[in-house]
């Protein structure tokens, strides 16, 4: 197995050694779908919704809801925390750069996003008949597209955080209005027009709008994938300017 | 062979001056400590070595390459001061991770056995002698050249400190070279090769153990009880003693030089013997404070 291999497999281990962390990014967002299809209201068309469910919407917001889970919760507080304590500088002593254990960390994270992901699939089709995302291509690519953008945000949290626990803390204060504006309290479809334009530019709805767009058989709208590609490049400089080893 | 060598560093944070100029060379084999005040710019010198800075000014070579190549990754194993690791990582994983670090690696299982290190243990709940092992056997666990330990012991009990200052001595018996960084002067004395005093960003004496303490400090005492009256004028007629004076039942005798020979030769050719002889040496701790003019090393 490769260095970068075992890194990864190790970050794995650590992460899933967090009962908390592991539940509520694995977990937690299919209960959220589990306990939303319960509600039979929200299994039944809506007119409000152009004839959709609310249970259809919830999945797609799932979705979101675990890439925001291990980018702005989980990455921020141990990066900051590998720095705080001298983890990162240990690295820089061997051999493998501590820029591989960052991609480690970071490749962890899509790994357990993308299998939080195929369980709120999973469970959403099996459970209440919600369909698998009808342009697959796209939602693969949005859903990466996505996840690069919000893991840079992350990135850069962990870099202008002091310490382990205020990058806990600065993203669990980043994390309710990302996450508001991706419609966890009320879905795009229902929301304000203004704030509807709003969360079009914030990244976690932009992120929510375009993979609703591909679950319902379409190609994401321009200026959501503009929004995520303008995440990914100005937080991945940020980052990558900021970062400090020590 | 010179493995280390330092010429004039020196580093700035801001206007603060950490290091002013420090040269020194450390020779293949042995183990070289770099004493001196908290502050006093140990820990940035030898992050400066190990590359984990860039020096400001001066040169610093190891092994003939610049501290920044990245085979240097590979021959020097470093042990940094508060320098942890994940908390729920166990001994063994830990371990196992950094050997596949290096392309020679050392047998880390014979390491960890030899080191005494908890293999199922997590971090977290390792003991600060334990974490402090575990630290050893990763700077090592790469086969390296150079061994570079910084504050080795700070945090342990004695008895721990100990049993660390006899697994050094073991690590240099495989033949690698050891720059050791520490503010205990009974730690210097007892390991230390040579030693290069740091004081204020300088180096303020450079010497074996030994060579420091004789050089820093001329007078001895010795005290003793004699078996009859004893004039210290007759011991005073003697060139090396500069004081001899009667304390209580006592006879306390200061002087330079075979001191220790002057006096039991003038007793035994008044037919007295020294009871209770004693003999004060200066100490690395009397030689480190008139080095640096300060009474304690921080601690």
């Amino acid at each position: 197995m490769n260095v970068f291999a075992k890194l990864t497999l190790t970050e794995l281990r650590l992460f899933l050694r967090e009962p908390m962390a592991a539940f509520f990014v694995i977990i937690f967002p299919t209960l959220l779908v589990v306990i939303l299809g319960s509600i039979p209201a929200f299994r039944e068309p809506s007119e409000d919704l152009g004839g959709g469910r609310v249970i259809d919407l919830y999945v797609g917001i799932a979705v979101v809801l675990t890439l925001a889970m291990v980018a702005i919760q989980i990455l921020p507080s141990v990066l900051a925390t590998y720095r705080e304590r001298g983890v990162l500088r240990r690295y820089a002593t061997t051999p493998v750069s501590p820029l591989k254990l960052l991609g480690a960390q970071m490749v962890m994270n899509l790994l357990a996003a993308i299998v939080a992901t195929a369980l709120v699939l999973a469970v959403g089709r099996i459970a209440f008949d919600v369909p698998l995302p009808a342009q697959f291509g796209g939602f693969v690519l949005t859903f990466l597209l996505s996840a690069v953008g919000v893991l840079a945000i992350g990135l850069v949290v962990a870099a202008v955080v002091p310490t382990g626990k205020a990058g806990n803390s600065v993203g669990t204060l980043l994390f309710f209005p990302l996450m508001f504006f991706a419609g966890l309290w009320t879905p795009r479809e229902v929301m304000p027009g203004a704030l509807q334009k709003v969360a079009d530019y914030t990244p976690l709805g932009a992120a929510e709008r375009a993979l609703n767009d591909t679950m319902t058989g379409h190609w994401p709208a321009a200026i959501s994938v503009t929004v995520l590609f303008g995440y990914v490049v100005v937080f991945g400089f940020l980052a990558v300017r900021w970062f400090r080893w020590s | 062979m010179t493995v280390i060598e330092v010429q004039n560093l020196r580093k700035a944070y801001g206007d603060t001056v950490a290091v002013r100029d420090v040269s020194f060379s450390v020779e293949r084999g042995e183990i070289f400590g770099i004493l001196g005040p908290n502050g006093a710019g140990k820990t940035t010198t030898v992050e400066c070595i190990a590359g984990l800075r860039t020096a400001d000014g001066g040169s610093i070579s190891v092994l003939g390459r610049p501290p920044s190549s990245r085979e240097l990754r590979r021959l020097v194993g470093v042990q940094l001061q508060e320098s942890q690791l994940p908390d729920k990582l166990s001994g063994r994983e830990a371990l196992e991770l950094f050997s596949s670090f290096y392309p020679d690696p050392a047998d880390w299982a014979g390491l960890a056995h030899e080191l005494d290190v908890p293999l199922g243990t997590r971090y977290a709940k390792m003991s600060g002698g334990q974490k402090q092992r575990l630290s050893i056997a990763l700077a090592l666990v790469g086969n390296p050249e150079i061994a570079i330990l910084d504050e080795l012991t700070t945090g342990l009990d004695p008895q721990a400190r100990r049993d660390t200052w006899g697994l050094i001595e073991a690590v240099r018996e495989r033949g690698v070279t050891i720059l050791l960084v520490t503010h205990f002067m009974a730690e210097a004395e007892r390991l230390c090769d040579r030693l290069a005093v740091i004081d204020r960003g300088t180096v303020v004496a450079l010497d074996t153990p030994a060579g420091l303490i004789a050089a820093t400090s001329q007078e001895q005492v010795i005290r003793f009880r004699p078996s009859a009256e004893v004039d210290p004028a007759l011991l005073e007629a003697r060139p090396e003693v500069r004081r001899a004076r009667r304390q209580g039942s006592q006879i306390e005798v200061t002087g330079t030089g075979n001191l220790l020979h002057a006096v039991t030769s003038v007793l035994a050719v008044n037919d007295i013997i020294a009871n209770d002889l004693r003999i004060e040496q200066a100490s690395l701790d009397d030689a480190f404070v008139r080095l640096t003019g300060r009474s304690d090393s921080g601690e």
